[in-house]
């Protein structure tokens, strides 16, 4: 069977599985709509939480950073798995106790204030927006490339399939099938990373196998063979990197704290029956990202070193673009690998100096991957399925953060107080159908700036939510004048950083005009530590939260009490 | 209140604070001192075909995380029963 019915097979089977899970776990109310009643196991919601969590740009992107960018891509090996280590001490158990449905609900009734929670959601309803129209597109690629119909089908088909569980199901089913998403998508993922680590070190584990010696004999390391190659082609030595010490521990910071503050993260804990279990949960999630986390910089630096050779071929002079491999002419059709003959020679080049003759966009290295090794067909399949899981599980929550967003913290507690659940219900079904369609608009026609936008999005989470949610558990008598101060400071400062280096004067964007050679990817570092030092000055001004309040905190301190999460 | 006297209700909250912190200071000696800080001089160590400073950087500092949220579940779940504040 050829590539592509084979991956039609697949791909059909796992929707197949969606929507079978999705018939079978509909909601009834909105507790099952907004957070599956309460009722998940804390390892199921673990394994949700990671699908959640590994978007499209986890599974096709990151290990393409890796390869490219080398030591420096670390930055998203940590900052996107070190944040679940503040979630979990310091968030996660005392939102669960804290018992309501979503962040503006937390930031609402902390700071007793209609603005802050209005503030929350719209921050919310950005940071979701931003995110899902990449997952989009995500769909778009992989279906354009392995299916072979245009962008636009490929994400219709992707917006019939969420809109279908996510409308349904709410919470409910979104959980069941984010599990059965983290599965497709971990076999999809180390499959082929099995099968390349044994070719060319022969370790079963790739996690391993990354620092072991080459199997072909010379005895070398693979870290060290990529290093003497980078450097020889031009490039700085994969293991060291290329960006400043300050900028990379900024970038680091923003995309933990990020990470510790995205909506559609926090919100999985509170879907767990009890406090102990969000600790649990947030432990399973985080051994559940890391078995992905582990493989990436495995599979980018086999995918690099395999690329060399087959770009270059194996004495480092160029292979003749006739006899390129049939993967170079397929994603040279989608424009995401590009050869120009600048000497002429017939021969393609790589190299990070005035010889390159090739343009080879990052997000192509994990798709690719198991063409380049030349693995059999299911395995490009299974990848196809697995790139697909990943973009659908993301946008699922963050679908299900826009439509609560807009039903409870917008509707029912802020403009209409007097809806009925059914109503209520009814609401957020159609909120998410609006940002189904919303999202799948930006699918098909991306505006320009949609993939620099997704990494911002974690800049502003940490410069917005986190201080505020850190200050009103650990800070008891912080105030809403410090708190909105803060946010309001935070989330303004860092939006217009960015803004200003990236959309109004890019050229300008270079670390001679950075603010302490902060890139605005790692400006929601300064941006958070900018809320926190306005709130405290502002709380200092203007004297103590409320006593009633003050009691609240006290009582989200320590577990014992936990009901399911609700409304009242 | 669930605890038996405010003094019990303070020291819980110390203990709990204590252990955060200290777990805190490991996530941050390891992700940001070894993998970002103090790189080039652990680049010097090799550690099975790895350079030190690189492996904290892409492995080590994500096994660590694993690590040390189980350490904080378990605390946590000793403290809560130490001060009879557990769920049933």
């Amino acid at each position: 069977m050829d590539i592509q019915t084979l991956t039609f097979i697949i791909v059909g089977l796992t929707f197949a599985l969606y929507i079978g899970i999705a018939i079978w776990s509909r909601a009834g109310s909105t507790n099952d709509f907004y957070v599956a009643s309460g009722g998940v196991h804390p390892v199921l919601n673990g394994m949700a939480t990671a699908a959640d969590w590994m978007s499209a740009a986890s599974f096709i992107s990151m290990a393409g950073i890796v390869a490219f960018a080398g030591y420096d891509g670390s930055v998203y090996l940590m900052g996107w798995t070190g944040g679940y280590v503040l979630l979990a001490l310091c968030l996660a158990p005392y939102l669960r106790k804290f018992g309501k449905f979503t962040v503006p609900d937390f930031v609402g009734d902390r700071y007793y204030s209609r603005a802050a929670r209005i503030i929350a959601v719209l921050c919310a309803i950005i940071i979701s927006f931003t995110y899902i129209a990449g997952q989009m597109r995500g769909v778009g690629v992989v279906f354009s490339r392995f299916l072979e119909v245009d962008i636009a089908t490929g994400v219709i088909i992707g917006m019939v399939i969420v809109f279908f569980y996510t409308v349904l199901g709410g919470m409910k089913g979104i959980t069941y099938t984010q599990v059965a998403q983290y599965c497709v998508l971990v076999f999809a993922y180390i499959v082929p990373a099995v099968f390349i680590s044994l070719l060319m070190t022969g370790h079963v584990l790739p996690q391993t196998g990354f620092g072991a010696t080459l199997a072909d004999g010379s005895g070398q390391y693979l870290l060290q063979k990529l290093d003497g190659l980078s450097v020889e082609l031009g490039f700085t030595e994969y293991t060291e990197g290329a960006r400043s010490m300050v900028d990379v521990f900024f970038i680091t910071a923003a995309l933990m704290v990020g990470t510790a503050g995205l909506p559609h993260v926090i919100v999985r804990f509170f879907t767990v029956p009890k406090v102990r279990d969000a600790r649990r949960s947030a432990f399973w999630a985080l051994v559940f990202i890391a078995v992905v986390y582990l493989t990436a910089p495995a599979i980018a630096a086999f995918a690099k070193v395999n690329l060399f050779n087959t770009i270059n071929g194996p004495e480092m002079t160029g292979v003749s673009h006739e006899q390129a491999p049939s993967w170079v002419k397929n994603w040279e059709k989608t424009g995401l690998i590009q050869w120009q003959d600048k000497n002429g020679d017939g021969k393609m080049f790589y190299s990070g100096d005035e010889r390159n003759e090739m343009k080879i966009d990052r997000d192509i290295m994990v798709l690719a991957n198991p063409e380049i090794a030349n693995l059999p067909a299911w395995v490009v399949a299974l990848v196809a399925a697995g790139g697909i899981a990943a973009a659908l599980s993301t946008s699922a929550g963050l679908l299900l953060v826009i439509s609560t967003s807009i039903s409870h913290d917008l509707l029912k507690r802020t403009l209409m107080p007097n809806i009925n659940d059914r109503q209520e219900l009814m609401y957020a079904r159609f909120a998410a159908a609006i940002a189904i369609l919303l999202s799948g608009y930006f699918g098909v026609y991306p505006p320009g700036f949609v993939a620099q936008v997704v990494a911002f999005a974690f800049g502003l989470a940490a410069s917005s939510f986190f201080p505020a949610i850190i200050l009103g558990i650990f800070h008891k008598r912080m105030n809403r004048a410090g708190a909105v101060a803060g946010m309001v400071v935070g989330i303004v400062f860092t939006l217009a950083y960015i803004i200003y280096f990236k959309f109004i004067s890019p050229e300008l964007n270079n670390p001679q005009h950075w603010i302490l050679g902060v890139s605005p990817e790692g400006i929601g570092t300064l941006g958070m530590i900018i809320n926190f030092v306005v709130a405290i000055v502002v709380h200092k001004l203007t004297g103590d939260a409320p006593d009633d309040i003050q009691e609240m905190v006290e009582s989200i301190r320590y577990p014992k009490g936990s009901g399911a999460a609700s409304s009242h | 209140m669930a605890f038996q006297s405010a003094e019990h209700a303070k020291a819980y909250w110390r203990e709990n604070l204590g252990l955060m912190l200290k777990l805190l200071v490991v996530w941050f000696v390891v992700s940001y001192g070894f993998g970002i800080l103090l790189v080039d001089a652990l680049n010097q160590i090799t550690f099975f075909g790895f350079k030190l400073g690189f492996w904290f950087a892409q492995q080590g500092s994500i096994i660590t995380f694993v690590v040390l949220i189980y350490v904080y579940v378990k605390g946590m779940e000793k403290i809560d029963n130490k001060y009879n504040v557990h769920e049933d």
